[in-house]
């Protein structure tokens, strides 16, 4: 479903930010990415997001060649594709339904539909109560929270994490990923990178090993080990 | 069965398309009124240049109409000698007439002349007393030549002292006046090019001033923007706010920019109209109320749209 072909990222000839990575990540997966910072977990998520262009290598979702995607396929791409940030990245001019509701209205359905899954996701995050607060009203787990219903909303086939649990403490950490554990068992891909110890181990799922921009373990049930 | 699917595809599409607009409209004015400050402060930069515009158009109108009134006034008078006959002073004048650049040529006969000259002169006793005491009419007769321009003066002179009238002819005050004519003429000519450029100029400043506004009001909201593509939004769909409330900027600006220009023009009016002789811009500014409105809507929408469209592009390329 994703495959990153021998794709390299380099910034400046003396810094490589991924080199030579390829891997595949089939259906249902959920595959947590882990390394220290600047390993290139982030980078590997913007590329498959098409935010950024590899130096050389190909990143294909399903049979797309993401970076050769029209202007007109890659919004379509991203539809079906999921983003959660360490920093939330919600809109904030916008409420909690609102950001839902946008991520809808870009996709492009209607006023009915909307209408229907909006409170539905919110439903799933717990934040019913909190629909028409605009973000600075909410706590950074709450905020987190609608960020992933608003990731989950369009019913993507994969949902990408980045640090989502970086700026939370440990109760809002574990609420997050076990949201992110019920998204995977509903039959969405999973990535999500990170460097908390605690929650790579208690997943026991696929665990991809990055250092210094390159794939030095990929384990099936693996195990934060550096 | 085809033909009702895609037929139910085309209606659904364009549903979709009028879905859309609407949406992005709801956002821009959404979007508008929650960015308050931002927006106050994008419409206040606009005010100031269609304020601009708006006192460039008014001064436009004085000026025009000074410089017109400037124009009637100019005029040749050329005097004929004592023995001309009226006969052949009219001849003068059919001949004129006949010249391209003449727009008139009126004779003043001797009688006439003296009758204005008595009238003019109604209230000094001396002078009417003089008169009376000179018996015969010491004025001559003339004809009041005026030209399509200014410029043209000198051509009728030389054509008047080189043709075959010249003998009748005793002087042309052209001869007299033609520093001053050559001299307004150049100025109205220059005024007009100068008021021209200053135009261009200042409408030019003024758009670079409102397009790096918008520009900043953007840059505010790149990070938004890049969130917006990052879920899935279109160019378009991501564009479209920003355009609305560019336009939102410009009719904001427009009534905030007619409401201005009552008390300013009501304070003027008077002034201007002592000062330039010409129409009260007060009574120019109600009298054509909608067209300077329109005009500015026009001028407000085009630059909001425009600076809103160039200031996003750099952001959507993600």
């Amino acid at each position: 479903m994703i495959y990153f072909d021998k794709v390299s990222k380099i910034y400046s000839p003396t810094s490589a930010a991924v080199e030579d990575v390829t891997f595949t990540i089939e259906p249902k997966e959920f595959v947590s990415m882990v390394g220290h910072s600047g390993a290139g977990k982030t980078t590997l998520l913007k590329l498959l997001l098409a935010e950024e262009r590899p130096t050389s290598g190909k990143v294909f979702f399903e049979s797309i060649d993401v970076h050769r995607a029209s202007r007109d396929e890659l919004p379509q791409i991203r539809r079906r594709i999921g983003s959660i940030f360490q920093d939330f990245r919600l809109l904030p001019q916008k409420t909690a339904y609102e950001n839902i509701a946008f991520a809808m209205e870009a996709a492009e359905n209607t006023d009915e539909e909307i209408a229907n899954d909006v409170p539905q996701a919110l439903e799933l995050v717990g934040l019913v109560g909190k629909a028409h607060h605009f973000p600075h009203e909410l706590s950074g787990g709450e905020k987190q929270r609608v960020a992933i219903a608003r990731a989950f909303v369009n019913r993507p086939d994969v949902i990408l994490a980045d640090e989502p649990t970086g700026n939370l403490d440990p109760i809002n950490t574990r609420e997050i990923i076990g949201l992110l554990k019920k998204i995977n068992n509903l039959g969405t891909t999973v990535v999500l990178a990170t460097h908390n110890y605690d929650i790579v181990n208690s997943l026991e799922r696929r665990v991809i090993t990055l250092e210094k921009g390159r794939i030095v373990r990929d384990d099936k049930r693996g195990r934060y080990v550096i | 069965m085809s033909a009702t699917t895609s037929a139910a595809v085309t209606s659904y599409s364009l549903k979709m398309k009028n879905v859309k607009l609407r949406r992005v409209i709801i956002a821009g004015v959404v979007n508008f009124w929650r960015n308050g400050w931002v927006s106050l402060a994008a419409a206040l930069v606009m005010v100031l240049a269609l304020f601009m515009i708006g006192s460039l158009l008014f001064s436009n109108v004085l000026l025009t109409s000074a410089l017109s009134r400037i124009e009637e006034q100019v005029d040749i008078s050329v005097y004929f000698s004592a023995d001309a006959a009226e006969e052949e002073i009219l001849n003068v004048r059919n001949a004129l007439s006949q010249l391209p650049q003449v727009e008139s040529a009126v004779y003043v006969s001797k009688e006439e002349a003296l009758e204005k000259f008595r009238a003019r002169h109604s209230a000094n006793a001396l002078i009417t007393q003089s008169i009376d005491e000179l018996g015969n009419n010491p004025l001559q007769a003339s004809l009041n030549v005026r030209a399509k321009s200014p410029d043209q003066y000198e051509v009728i002179a030389r054509f008047l002292e080189a043709g075959a009238y010249s003998s009748l002819i005793d002087k042309i005050n052209f001869f007299q006046n033609q520093v001053v004519i050559e001299r307004l003429s150049s100025v109205l000519a220059a005024a007009r090019a100068a008021g021209l450029g200053v135009t261009l100029v200042l409408s030019l400043i003024a758009m670079l001033v409102v397009f790096n506004t918008i520009r900043l009001a953007i840059y505010t909201s790149r990070d938004e923007i890049s969130v917006m593509r990052l879920v899935g939004a279109s160019r378009r769909y991501v564009r479209g706010p920003f355009v609305i409330e560019g336009v939102l900027y410009g009719v904001f600006s427009a009534i905030i920019t007619m409401v201005i220009f009552y008390p300013v023009t009501l304070w003027l009016g008077p002034a201007t109209e002592r000062f330039f002789g010409g129409p009260n811009i007060f009574q120019y500014y109600l009298s054509n109320f909608i067209q300077i409105f329109l005009l500015l809507l026009a001028v407000g929408i085009a630059i909001g749209v425009l600076s809103s469209s160039v200031a996003i592009r750099r952001y959507l390329k993600i």
